[in-house]
């Protein structure tokens, strides 16, 4: 980009500077020895064309919408449309999150993305015994298409997208909304939307694993393939940094972590004999939008074009939607504070920009009171707002990658993109994510960094204001939102009454193919379909693979 | 040092995934000279308990974050009274609303730590108060 001559002469031009600054920094020393990101990368004190010596803008950038994608993925992105404001909502029953929905919509929320409770997330029904306690708490309690059916009740599936934060049991979660969509008169083809579906980061931060990493795998690439024929607008997958950055990984970690798993199941479903163009363009991704703003926004940068390096050159992809990483974000919510937690605002605003100048595809924003309950209606709110204000008044919207160009974040960019790929060559090396997961070496490489992190708070070196400075003398909040007890209750007579009610011949029947299925290689997404069309559970479907599969048993790392 | 290292279960009941805060404080606890057994994931309060006396542990850290603390932190109390080892310590943390506190408090549950604590302070609450 820029010419050597003019290199030199500028090389020899910043030496006087920077002799000039040392001498004055003798007396008025700066405010570290040293600045370096979240990842440990060295700060310079300045940025100059000299950092970025021979860069090829072609190579590294290229056009927005174009390889190597570090731009963007859309030629005009946000002056086209803006990202869709997709907030995180599920608590209690279908019945009470199907209000939070609703209300959603109406305050000009564009897409839906639903949490469930944990007893869902590992396949367990509202009446099972370990999931006493924990029905409706942490996300809204489904255990059969009933429930489903009441969730998405006067929402009009094809005009909204709906992202489900599901892994263990997505399929059934998946075939659950078809066939709530089937009753709406809404063909799969119609559907829009996104699964998690990505347990390799649930076995390494997350845990709402259920099965062994085969059959878990086998099931994902079931869906990969049923989707590519018959929901072809569905993101099968949002492989997921999110989680493992949460766990306490660097940003380098999460892009390198995650980037990784993403090989695990492009590797998986060539395996399974389907072609790489017929799935990727669905893979989908999903990162942390964290406190270190430039770090975050070099780290989409470099993810997207790691990605499409990826795509082209190790898998041979041709379409340019494989090649193409497309992203939700999330705000960081470990750096959510309980001290002073209208605070929190900031930080999640920050946090969103970052997102924004990193050409997100969508966007949660935490609400303040998220370290102390689930969020209010009213915190909701401010933070949904919060990515109002940065779309429609503050103007970063109006040119693409607005950041490009920075001598900072273009060096930035580049360092996270070498760092990233040293840990990939080194995931390969001890045999893929897979094995990597399996020998807990992501998991140790997390909890050091947590550690790490934990003691710089301590230590004061890493500021958390109202944690470790400007603390205050303060009232907790009242007003928290809770989960009325009663649910539990509601939930567990919902479901026995619809046991009671569905034609369970049918249902035995549906299981029992089910299970016949499974000790074979065929797809199961039909049997899965038939099996929740009858109204059998969710813990049903997922006892009957659990007695096939077995179930997944931790790694010690600690 | 001559006297015997505090042992120590850190465990997660319920099925909440969160357990960044219980190994960073497993970790911090081992640096601090104690011995630290960590029980991983979707523990009942049976196996807690039953884990606690396989190990021989002076104190039991429990860490939860999905809200299930109310039903899930009492039975393990009232499961070490049972077996008439109600004088271990049991200490808790996670996202616990100040309002359950005083609950968790009059069921047995020595303390409860809540987010921005430090590492240091469970350490001296531990030294303090272990029997």
């Amino acid at each position: 980009m820029f010419n050597d001559a003019k290199i030199k002469e500028l090389k020899t031009k910043k030496q006087v500077w920077t002799e000039k600054v040392e001498a004055s920094i003798q007396k008025r020393p700066e405010r570290k020895k040293e600045f370096s990101t979240d990842s440990e990368i060295t700060i310079n004190r300045l940025y100059t064309p000299e950092e970025l010596g021979e860069f090829d803008y072609e190579e590294k950038l290229g056009f927005p919408g174009e390889y190597p994608y570090t731009r963007g993925v859309q030629p005009t992105m946000y002056r086209g449309r803006l990202w869709t404001m997709r907030q995180y909502a599920g608590f209690g029953t279908a019945e009470e999150t199907n209000e939070r929905f609703k209300y959603l919509l109406n305050q000009g929320q564009t897409g839906l993305s639903c949490a469930f409770d944990l007893p869902t997330q590992i396949g367990y029904d509202s009446d099972q015994p370990l999931s006493r306690g924990e029905v409706g708490k942490v996300g809204v309690a489904i255990d059969s298409l009933k429930d489903m059916e009441i969730l998405f009740d006067g929402i009009p599936l094809d005009k909204v997208s709906t992202s489900m934060t599901i892994n263990a049991p997505a399929a059934v979660l998946l075939a659950m909304y078809i066939a709530v969509a089937e009753k709406q008169g809404v063909t799969p083809d119609k559907l829009s939307g996104t699964i998690q579906n990505d347990i390799l980061k649930e076995y390494v931060a997350r845990g709402t694993y259920i099965f062994p990493p085969a059959e878990s795998m086998r099931l994902i690439t079931n869906i990969f393939d049923y989707c590519s024929k018959n929901v072809p607008n569905w993101n099968t997958i949002s492989i997921s940094g999110y989680h493992i950055r949460e766990a306490g990984a660097t940003a380098v970690q999460e892009i390198a972590f995650t980037l990784s798993d993403g090989i695990a199941y492009v590797d998986a479903a060539l395996k399974a004999g389907l072609n790489v163009d017929d799935f990727a363009p669905r893979l989908s991704f999903f990162f942390n939008a964290h406190v270190n703003f430039f770090e975050e926004i070099a780290k989409f940068r470099a993810a997207r074009r790691i990605w499409a390096k990826i795509m082209k050159e190790r898998f041979g992809a041709k379409n340019p939607k494989s090649l193409m990483l497309r992203f939700h974000t999330q705000t960081a919510g470990s750096t959510l504070t309980a001290q002073q937690p209208d605070v929190n605002i900031m930080r999640v605003a920050f946090q969103a920009l970052s997102a924004v100048l990193g050409g997100t595809q969508s966007l949660h924003t935490n609400s303040r009171d998220e370290a102390l309950a689930l969020p209010t209606e009213e915190s909701v709110l401010i933070a949904l707002r919060t990515q109002q204000v940065i779309g429609y008044e503050i103007g970063v919207t109006d040119t693409v990658d607005p950041l490009g160009g920075s001598y900072f974040i273009e060096a930035l960019t580049n360092d996270i993109e070498a760092k990233v790929w040293d840990y990939i060559n080194k995931i390969d090396n001890l045999g893929g994510a897979v094995k990597a997961i399996e020998l807990g070496y992501m998991q140790k490489e997390i909890q050091e960094s947590a550690y790490h992190y934990q003691k710089a708070v301590e230590s004061g070196e890493q500021v958390v204001i109202g944690v470790n400075k400007f603390q205050m003398k303060e009232e907790k909040p009242k007003d928290l939102m809770r989960v009325d007890p009663e649910v539990e209750k509601f939930q567990v007579e919902k479901t026995q009454k619809v046991k009671e009610e569905r034609n369970n011949p049918q249902v035995e029947k549906c299981l029992t193919e089910l299970k016949a299925a499974a000790r074979t290689d065929t797809n199961l997404m039909p049997y899965i379909l038939d099996a929740v069309k009858a109204y059998a559970t969710l813990g049903e479907v997922c006892g009957v693979l659990r007695e096939v599969f077995g179930e997944y048993q931790a790694v010690a790392t600690i | 040092m001559s006297e015997k290292k505090i042992r120590v279960l850190v465990a997660k009941p319920g099925l909440d995934g969160h357990d960044r805060g219980a190994k960073v404080i497993a970790q911090a606890l081992r640096d601090a000279g104690m011995e630290v057994i960590y029980t991983g994931l979707r523990q009942t309060p049976e196996q807690i308990v039953e884990a606690a006396i396989q190990e021989d542990v002076q104190v039991i850290g429990l860490s939860i974050l999905s809200g299930a603390h109310l039903h899930l932190f009492p039975p393990v109390v009232e499961l070490l009274k049972k077996q008439g080892i109600g004088d271990i310590l049991v200490i808790g943390g996670g996202i616990i609303p100040d309002d359950d506190i005083p609950t968790l408090k009059a069921a047995g549950i020595s303390e409860v730590f809540t987010p921005g604590t430090s590492t240091q302070d469970i350490i001296d609450y531990i030294k303090a108060n272990v029997k």
